[in-house]
């Protein structure tokens, strides 16, 4: 550690103004303040953006992750091993997966801090560290044979559309982990829906167990027969995008952000009140298959509690205002369902209705301010 | 339910602004405030909502083929929907003077900002495009055309008072300078119809 420091503390020089790198200054300064905590402090005029700073914040956030990451990576081998028949130790199970899951961290991460890194060089600004998250959440929301070459084109649409163009981390008004989801889905959708592309290899269509779906309880589901527990998918045995299919561990995340009060616990509640809630209502109508699913499976299917969780609570692109985020919170998973419901191409309706409420947060917030400011105004005028 | 389909529809899937980039001008220039737009949207729903049902009857018992078989056994043949389109104008910009009229009586702060898209709104294009895809579409009766005119204003509300509210964000983001006003309100524009893909291909 202290050889670290002094390698540092040798090279800073010229990184400072005037020296040889002058140039390459915020990249030095993103690896300083990566590796050791900054002993500098605001002179005057603070910016606050939280009582921890951003990089923090983010490490939290990716170590919520790692759970499902872990369980991910044991499902990816699970269900492979699943699809061709054959029995394999824990070690071999998660050995496979992790060997999958690993080039599409890699690639996201490289993509997209190359990208971040350019930009912070080339408009003078130092490296934000937003994309320490959205790179750990890119690779849990695709499907495990998604090519590595259309995640880097993906990373580089949202990491350049969605957030350079406004500025940067915590200017961005969409979420860039979903709209790299959502590129992928509108720009390859063969590659990222159907029955083939949820379990490592089943595309190649080697040795598969005869009569084997790979495809998610979703999916089958627009026919009338899921085949899964409520247990199975609450714990996650099932075919789906790599982190989404347990419940269970991004439950453990969750505790996590609301324990470190980093995600908003009312967005979480109330996203799945409204999932819930509209899950019931269409339950109790029940003409099609798929709206009579039970509300709790509802839950646990799909990316809904992965998007309940880490991504409707992204506090840059969601509602600022308290009392907005119920009424976010609760748009979301409404909508979530109802795509799920009425439209069957896209089963994966959390990804776009949460999508579609960061177009309208900012207007969410714009009416609750109003209505603050109305309702005081006519209480001043009370008092006078 | 046919009605509640239509409206719906004509709000999120079929929205004036993110399926088929109609009335872009105004959407583009006016946004600036959610204030100033929502009294726009307002007039075009207004417009809308009275433009397309006049322009259905106009079309059903003036226009199209046969309509005229009420004045009687000679003009069966007549088909004069060769002038919807300037009959179309005509309403639209009888009834966008009238708007703006109520608004210079009743708003006049409202009327100054708005300034010249208010008169403009008699050639917004999502405005004749309502009234042509009414035509083309089919609607067999007046309630389904009042339904589609006013889904199509709301939607057209909706997406306005949505980027004007992200547009009012936007003033304190650090936008590359080229991009800085119009160039970064068509990118979200674009990034709002990836948004509203979602509702793309439900059937109610």
């Amino acid at each position: 550690m202290k050889a670290l420091r002094n390698f540092l503390d040798n090279i800073k020089p010229q990184f400072e103004k005037g020296g040889k790198f002058e140039k390459f200054h915020s990249t030095f300064d993103a690896f300083e303040t990566l590796l050791f905590v900054p002993d500098t402090t605001t002179e005057r005029g603070s910016h606050i953006r939280d009582a921890i700073d951003l990089k923090r914040t983010m490490a939290i956030v990716v170590m919520a992750v790692i759970p499902a990451l872990l369980f991910g990576m044991w499902n990816v081998g699970y269900q492979h091993y699943l699809s061709i028949g054959q029995d394999a130790t824990f070690w071999e199970t998660f050995l496979f997966g992790f060997l999958k899951v690993l080039p599409i961290i890699i690639v996201s991460y490289v993509t997209g801090l190359a990208i971040e890194f350019g930009f912070a060089q080339w408009r003078g600004h130092e490296v934000n560290e937003g994309f320490l998250v959205t790179g750990m959440l890119i690779p849990l929301i695709v499907p495990v044979d998604t090519p590595l070459w259309m995640i880097a084109v993906a990373v580089a649409f949202s990491v350049v559309i969605g957030k350079e163009v406004f500025g940067g981390t915590g200017m961005n008004i969409w979420n860039p982990a979903l709209l790299t989801r959502a590129f992928l889905f509108f720009a390859y959708p063969s590659k990222m829906s159907g029955d083939q592309v949820w379990i490592a290899g089943l595309s190649k269509g080697d040795n598969i167990v005869d009569g084997f779906s790979g495809a998610t309880p979703l999916g089958d589901a627009i026919t009338g027969n899921i085949h899964v527990s409520l247990l199975d998918s609450f714990f996650g045995f099932i075919p789906g995008s790599i982190g989404e299919t347990s419940t269970l561990a991004i439950l453990i995340g969750a505790a996590i952000l609301l324990f470190t009060g980093i995600g908003s616990w009312k967005i979480m509640v109330s996203t799945v009140a409204g999932g819930y809630l509209m899950a019931l209502l269409f339950h109790s109508i029940g003409t099609t298959p798929l709206m009579q699913i039970d509300p709790l499976m509802h839950l646990c299917l799909g990316g809904f509690a992965f998007g309940a969780v880490f991504m409707a609570t992204d506090p840059v692109t969601a509602t600022r205002t308290e009392k907005g985020k119920w009424i976010y919170g609760f748009l979301i998973g409404a909508f979530a369902i109802m795509i799920r419901v009425f439209n069957p191409a896209y089963p994966e309706g959390v990804m776009l209705a949460i999508l579609l409420m960061n177009t309208f947060a900012p207007l969410i917030d714009y009416f609750v301010v109003q209505g603050n400011i109305k309702r005081r105004l006519k209480r001043a005028k009370v008092a006078a | 339910m046919d009605l509640v389909n239509i409206f719906v529809k004509s709000i999120f899937i079929d929205n004036m602004v993110f399926a088929y980039f109609l009335g872009m001008c105004s959407y583009l220039a006016v946004s600036k405030t959610v204030k100033t737009s929502f009294g726009l949207g307002i007039a075009v729903v207004f417009v809308l909502g009275i433009t397309v049902p006049v322009d259905f009857l106009l079309y059903k018992y003036v226009l199209s083929e046969g309509a005229l078989s009420w004045l009687g056994e000679g003009f069966k043949d007549v088909d004069l929907s060769f002038l919807s389109f300037i009959m179309f104008i005509a309403v639209i910009a009888s009834m966008v003077q009238l708007v703006e009229m109520v608004v210079e009586k009743f708003a006049p702060a409202l009327y100054s900002t708005l300034g010249i898209f208010l008169p403009l709104i008699a050639v917004n294009c999502a405005i004749l495009g309502g009234s042509l895809f009414m035509q083309e579409r089919g609607y067999e009766t007046l309630a389904e055309a009042t339904a589609f005119g006013l889904g199509s204003g709301i939607g057209w509300l909706l997406a306005i008072v949505g980027i004007a509210a992200i547009r009012e964000k936007l003033r304190y983001s650090d936008v590359p300078a080229p991009l800085r006003g119009l160039g970064i309100t068509f990118i979200v524009t674009g990034l709002m119809g990836i948004a509203f893909m979602s509702f793309m291909g439900i059937k109610l």
